[in-house]
């Protein structure tokens, strides 16, 4: 979707707000979102790319107002009512539903650091569709813009790169968002002359780097 | 300044008005005086929040709470992972070994799963990693513009600004200006490579190992790398970094 979200090349943006000694949450609230949602995400009702996904459909001029966990904090609502987690009127009431079952939270805190924190070698998978590209071929971003959720941003579309190097499979975030399947397929780094994406405004030296999935790319 | 935070107000008296979308699933967000934790003085969005957020998102958690969807114990401990033991000195090690054994830098540089986790290191958002070498030549920086993509487990949570509207499309159209805005300024001979990270790849930048620093151990290598430069918008001279929190490492 060529949504709010997409923000790469945009301009008068502002300045970059840079805060010394910056605290890892700025109110108690925000840590408390930050919590829930991780915590929420070891029901496996969604994933990641839902996440996102459902992050990008709020409404674009309330997205620019919010603040980054005020985005978070409406995305977990809409996840938790669409999963059928909680109901509306258990949100709005505050209150659970008459009769409903007291559960058992899946993730227990004597699980979080290990859930989180702990060093795992997972290695990439190779599994799935064969790539169909190799480091060095010249490639073309496709000119696609779907409605659903993507990771091919809107800057690169239709301009010409050379795959740098293969990353591995990963579940395809198209499909995965929307739970249409995990499609995997190969993501390759893939390199864009700055001047390819930006014209003469660029720099000739530099380069930006985009990860993208095999089905992202043509032959150029 | 001034005329910053005048557009500041105004956006938020916006919102006030803007009662639809996803904040109806609620209540409509109420304006109100900001909620903050800290002490200091800037103009960022979350200053402007609702206070009444504060009131929901406790409402929220007691609702999750009495359903047995979340336990209050793994939310306080989420908190405290994030805030006291997850945090950029973790990434700092990892420089510090590639500083000093250029066996590791080499593991480091062409497959930093493996050489991560064979410090211990890593984690949820951390274990698919590319680590990308600045060099005197190659000035290497990380960016999300799709949505905030950071090495959680290895650099903690990321800054506001990382996650801000105006690092994430200018870093990719305009580097050299987003880098100045860090002090630094990048040579004309210099290569700026500039990382979208819009797959589940989480990105660490390698910085330069500073002059004057040949005699210093690992562990006092790594007091001085910080968060900044191992996204790439800084690097890492020899007296640290003064404006960045300290954790114990």
């Amino acid at each position: 979707m060529n949504g709010v979200h997409d923000v790469g090349g945009m301009q008068d943006m502002g300045p970059i707000h840079i805060e010394a000694n910056e605290p890892v949450f700025h109110a108690r609230w925000e840590g408390r979102v930050y919590a829930l949602n991780r915590a929420l995400g070891a029901w496996r009702k969604w994933n990641l790319d839902n996440s996102r996904w459902t992050q990008e459909t709020l409404p674009p001029a309330e997205y620019f107002t919010m603040s980054y966990y005020e985005r978070w904090y409406h995305r977990m609502l809409k996840q938790l009512i669409e999963s059928k987690l909680l109901t509306r009127a258990e949100i709005e009431t505050g209150k659970p539903a008459k009769g409903s079952a007291k559960l058992t939270p899946p993730l227990r805190a004597e699980e979080v650091i290990a859930t989180f924190t702990k060093a795992r070698f997972q290695g990439r998978s190779r599994a799935g569709t064969p790539p169909r590209f190799t480091a060095g071929q010249r490639v073309r971003a496709r000119n696609i813009h779907p409605p659903g959720h993507t990771r091919l941003p809107r800057y690169a579309r239709g301009h010409v790169g050379t795959i740098e190097s293969d990353q591995g499979v990963f579940a395809l975030p198209d499909t995965n968002a929307t739970f249409q399947g995990e499609n995997p397929q190969h993501v390759y780094s893939v390199r864009f002359e700055a001047r390819e994406l930006w014209g003469e405004q660029a720099r000739p030296q530099d380069v930006v780097y985009i990860d993208m999935w095999d089905s992202y790319l043509d032959p150029a | 300044m001034a005329k910053s935070k005048k557009s500041s107000l105004g956006r938020r008296r916006f919102l006030k008005g803007a009662a639809a979308g996803a904040a109806a699933f609620v209540a409509n967000p109420q304006g109100g005086q900001a909620q903050h934790g800290q002490e200091h003085d800037h103009d960022h969005d979350h200053q402007a929040v609702p206070s009444d957020l504060t009131l929901r998102v406790k409402a929220l958690e007691s609702l999750l709470v009495e359903k047995g969807l979340v336990d209050r114990a793994a939310l306080d401990s989420i908190v405290d992972t994030y805030e006291h033991k997850v945090g950029p000195h973790i990434g700092a090690r990892i420089v510090a070994r590639a500083w000093v054994d250029a066996e590791y830098k080499r593991r480091l540089l062409t497959d930093a799963d493996r050489a991560i986790t064979e410090l211990g290191l890593g984690g949820q958002e951390g274990q698919s990693m590319r680590v990308v070498e600045n060099t005197p030549k190659v000035h290497n920086v990380v960016v999300c513009t799709l949505c905030s993509c950071y090495p959680w487990s290895l650099l903690g949570l990321p800054p506001v600004w990382y996650k801000s509207t105006a690092y994430r499309a200018r870093a990719v159209i305009d580097p050299r200006a987003v880098l100045r805005e860090f002090g630094l300024e990048v040579a004309d001979d210099v290569q700026v490579r500039v990382w979208d990270s819009t797959a589940e790849l989480r990105y660490l930048v390698l910085p330069e190992r500073p002059p004057g620093t040949e005699r210093l151990s690992e562990s006092e290598l790594a007091a001085l790398v910080t968060r900044d430069s191992m996204i790439g918008t800084r690097k890492v001279n020899s007296l640290g970094s003064p404006g960045e929190p300290r954790r114990k490492s």
